[in-house]
């Protein structure tokens, strides 16, 4: 009886995470260019107008460069943040560590109105290269968090045991820390790749008027009618979101990287 | 190589984990290093291995200072207690780690590895992750690796500890006859006195951050030094005791320990506090109407528990109160037959004599 | 391995390259974190200059217009918003995380994955995709009318109940996460001693587990509440313009008011409100116990 409940609660769950997926299906293969539900007539010409409107194609490229460009940065910022705290805890690296926490758990809005009054007064208002640093600096706490579980995964014994096989300092980080962590730097990059993918008040707020990101792209023209080239660009998007979590989930040890201490062996 | 370490000593901040040690080692010497956990055994260690910088003290080997080199420098060989091995790399690569940061040749590295691998009896397992070992196949590889590097030294931290009782005695008699193969200069750090004991040529039992004992380890069991190595080198009965005149003072009845123990007591003056320590196996529980030794001193004794363990039997006896002094519990291990007349609650007479009992001043 | 504390310098105990290697997060925080932040903040005294943007000075003057009917009652709204969807986010996401935590390997690996997507999906994309859903033409409504209940399908969007419905499913995927960690830590023989002592597994749960984790509801409430608190397109999506929040109202004012100081103290206030909460967070986890930590450190520090 309770598991028929249990069971039902998660399909429950499940419908309720899935809805908006099947809508945005459904609409976005609709033959006819109007928003119907279930769909009339099936087609795909909406996807191949993605690729054949420059504007869509500007907005998909800025996203996927800025977002590349931006999970590199912060995650050749969180690397040697992470490392230096995982050495030694000193007062100052524990205070930068919180401003690399920080702009994730506060507001987004605040962190976008912030570099926005930045922007203005330094002058790269409205310019790509501001919204990739401001995504980098604002998406570093999740390469942070997943090079720090990958670094406290290292054996500091292991460490040792390499120094007394003759391993200096650099011969240690190359063949002992670096081989562990890479996997964790690069769960930690994928997920700011998709976070910054997605984001859109600091985007928005950066260079909202000048630099078209997707989302902004999806906003925008949500706002002056309706076209279902955008509910296909929402499900190439959502698709894309899902295959680089299935990724980390399939080569790394996701419910490890999400906080359980057991993990694959307790199944 | 020889192995001098002189006066070193370390602080961790206020506390003072090592009070200037020092130790002499032979060539080809297996010193093991035995002591409760917090001694200073596993601090010293590391500190021959390079990995904890001592606050003073010389180290040298061969009359080599070793204080300026650092541990990827001074080719020592060591097995960590929680083994170590690389989580990432293969059975072959943990043991050839070594030998690749010394640039060895592949082919060299492989046969090297096969080699190893057929010395420590795990023949066949090169290529497996070392996560699908079991613990003393873990064991086995982690000694391979420290020796693969040819180590002027061979060290290691309670290396046994992981495994079932079974398999560490194996191990430790395995590991014994690999040193002497070798002839290498072996520090084993250990809480367990059996393990000591098999393995050791000479063992030092260490306290509260210095040497309690440094001898063989039949003489450390014989002859301990000192209250604490007597109770924690196997199992000992310690009893209070005077010095009046030349004879000692056991709870009323006395006995003479003879001018040969006089001779080692600091001080034997009237009243002079000592302990007796008496192994079970040396403690001489009297047969019934059985005469008893001119010699020694004789006290009655009540039977509280006989345990048999198989070899022989365990009683535990208790010493009454007398004037001032609390009942004492006593253990004895007799032979069978002896005991077969014995029960719980009967009184019997145990005799302490200079044959059996060791004189501690400390 | 010198132990010596020494004055507390960055880059004590490093190497020089570790060194020159964390300068470089360090120099970026710095610029592009801690200035802007400190610039938003100067901004919030500068006077506005109507019709044009701001000047520099020094004025209480946006800080003032907090003190007005308006201003607290779009408060009042989006405190309301965000207690009002965490509360039915962690209604949901407390049994769902129990299950979650307690599935195998692989389906838990699906759920995670599943989750991770939707919290990651843009905020666009959510409020798109439920104003559809919530629509008249295409909406969830038309199941009533295909049942016969109703004979036109209503309209549920845009209006409180759609804010509230966009809210839960961005919160409930980051309420899931946040509990996951606690959840999947608590030891498993608890809640089975207690079926063993005679409680239904529903007892057990209410009796056993919900008190161990009392102090994890609250932080995971709170975070799921200043997570709601910075929604900032489902408000514009899916809500009146009655309901819109702090964070619609500081964009507003920023970009489309040009008015900046006013929009910067806003966001001042917002950070001092959200930081309190994630503070109390931080003085909650404190006091939580943490035993399992302990058994390995003491193995390494047995000596030293």
């Amino acid at each position: 009886m309770s598991r028929l409940l249990n069971r039902l609660f998660l399909g429950a769950i499940g419908l309720f995470m899935a809805s908006p997926i099947i809508i945005l299906l459904g609409v976005s293969v609709n033959a006819e260019k109007r928003l119907a539900f279930p769909p009339q007539g099936f087609s795909l010409r909406w996807y191949l107008e993605l690729w054949n409107d420059a504007a869509w194609v500007n907005a998909i490229s800025n996203s996927l460069l800025i977002a590349a460009l931006a999970s590199l940065l912060a995650t050749s910022m969180a690397a040697p943040l992470a490392y230096g705290l995982w050495r030694r805890r000193t007062v100052w690296l524990r205070i930068f560590h919180a401003f690399g926490v920080a702009p994730f758990v506060l507001p987004p809005v605040i962190t976008a109105l912030g570099l926005l009054s930045f922007w203005i007064a330094v002058g790269g208002y409205g310019s790509f290269y501001s919204v990739v640093i401001s995504h980098g600096v604002f998406l570093i706490t999740l390469p942070l968090v997943t090079i720090s579980l990958g670094l406290e995964a290292v054996n500091k014994e292991d460490l040792e045991a390499a120094e007394t096989l003759g391993a200096d300092a650099g011969a240690r980080l190359r063949t002992i820390i670096l081989p562990q962590v890479i996997p964790y730097a690069i769960s930690g990059a994928a997920f700011a790749f998709v976070l910054s993918l997605n984001e859109y008040i600091i985007a928005y707020m950066v260079a909202g008027f000048t630099v078209e990101t997707l989302p902004i792209k999806i906003f925008n023209s949500l706002r002056y009618g309706y076209t279902p080239a955008m509910t296909a660009v929402a499900i190439v998007f959502a698709l894309v979101t899902a295959l680089v979590f299935g990724l980390i989930g399939y080569f790394g040890d996701l419910p490890r990287l999400l906080g359980a201490w057991k993990s694959k062996e307790d199944s | 190589m020889s192995l001098q370490i002189a006066d070193v000593g370390k602080d961790f901040g206020r506390h003072t984990a090592l009070r200037d040690v020092s130790l002499d080692i032979a060539a080809g010497e297996l010193v093991c290093l035995l002591g409760p956990s917090g001694c200073g055994k596993t601090t010293l260690l590391r500190i021959i291995a390079g990995l904890e910088t001592a606050s003073r003290g010389r180290i040298t080997l061969d009359g080599e200072d070793l204080m300026q080199q650092a541990a990827h420098q001074r080719n020592f060989g060591m097995v960590f207690q929680s083994l170590a091995l690389f989580p990432h790399l293969s059975v072959e690569d943990n043991i050839t780690y070594g030998l690749r940061l010394r640039k060895v040749p592949a082919a060299v590295r492989r046969k090297r590895a096969a080699e190893l691998l057929d010395m420590v009896r795990l023949p066949g397992v090169a290529r497996r992750p070392v996560s699908m070992l079991s613990g003393g196949q873990r064991q086995r590889v982690a000694i391979a690796r420290a020796l693969a590097i040819e180590p002027r030294i061979f060290l290691l931290d309670e290396p046994l500890s992981a495994l079932d009782a079974g398999l560490r005695e194996a191990m430790q008699i395995e590991l014994r006859e690999l040193q002497q193969r070798l002839g290498i200069t072996t520090i084993v750090v250990t809480h367990d006195q059996r393990e000591a004991m098999t393995v050791a040529d000479r063992i030092a039992v260490m306290n509260g951050g210095t040497i309690h004992q440094m001898g063989n380890p039949l003489d450390v069991y014989r002859r301990p030094a000192d209250k604490f190595v007597a109770s924690f080198i196997g199992q000992t009965n310690l009893i209070p005791a005077n010095w009046q005149g030349e004879q000692l003072d056991v709870r009323g009845t006395r006995f003479d320990p003879g001018q040969a123990t006089r001779n080692t007591q600091p001080e034997t003056a009237d009243g002079r506090q000592i302990w007796l320590s008496v192994r079970p196996e040396d403690l001489t529980v009297l047969d019934q109407g059985a005469p008893a030794d001119p010699n020694a001193a004789v006290m009655e004794a009540e039977v509280r528990f006989i345990r048999d363990v198989g070899a022989s039997i365990e009683a535990h006896l208790e010493l009454p109160a007398r004037d001032d002094l609390p009942p004492q519990a006593l253990v004895a291990l007799v032979s069978r037959d002896k005991m077969q007349h014995l029960h719980s609650g009967d009184s019997t007479r145990i005799q302490l004599s200079a044959e059996s009992t060791v004189v501690l001043a400390s | 391995m010198n132990t010596t504390p020494a004055p507390a310098t960055t880059l004590q105990g490093f190497s020089r390259s570790e060194s020159v290697a964390m300068a470089w997060p360090m120099i970026m925080l710095a610029v592009f974190f801690v200035i802007p932040f400190g610039t938003m903040l100067t901004i919030s005294f500068f006077e506005r200059v109507p019709g044009g943007f701001f000047e520099p000075g020094f004025t209480l003057e946006s800080y003032a217009r907090f003190i007005d009917p308006f201003f607290f009652k779009s408060l009042g709204m989006t405190m309301m918003i965000a207690a009002s969807a965490s509360v039915i986010c962690l209604a949901l996401a407390v049994p769902f995380t129990w299950s979650l935590s307690r599935m195998r390997h692989h389906s838990r690996v699906f759920w995670l994955v599943a989750l991770l997507s939707i919290l990651s999906l843009s905020e666009v994309i959510i409020g798109f995709s439920w104003s559809l859903l919530l629509s008249r033409s295409t909406g969830i409504g038309n199941i009533l009318v295909w049942l016969g209940i109703e004979n036109r399908a209503p309209k549920l969007s845009p209006g409180l109940g759609a804010v509230l419905t966009g809210l839960c499913y961005l919160g409930f995927p980051y309420a899931v996460l946040v509990l996951f960690p606690q959840l999947s830590r608590l030891d498993p023989t608890l809640h089975e001693a207690a079926r063993m002592l005679g409680a239904s597994p529903r007892r057990a749960f209410m009796n056993v587990v919900l008190p161990n984790i009392a102090k994890a509801l609250v932080a995971a409430f709170i975070m799921v509440f200043v997570f709601t608190l910075g929604a900032y397109l489902i408000p514009q999506l899916l809500g009146k313009p009655q309901q819109w929040t702090l964070p619609v109202l500081i964009a507003d004012q920023a970009l489309f008011q040009s008015n900046l100081p006013f929009a910067a103290a806003m966001s001042i206030f917002l950070l001092g409100v959200s930081l309190s909460l994630v503070v109390c967070v931080g003085w909650l986890g404190r006091t939580a116990p943490h035993d399992q930590d302990d058994a390995h450190d003491d193995a390494r520090s047995e000596e030293a």
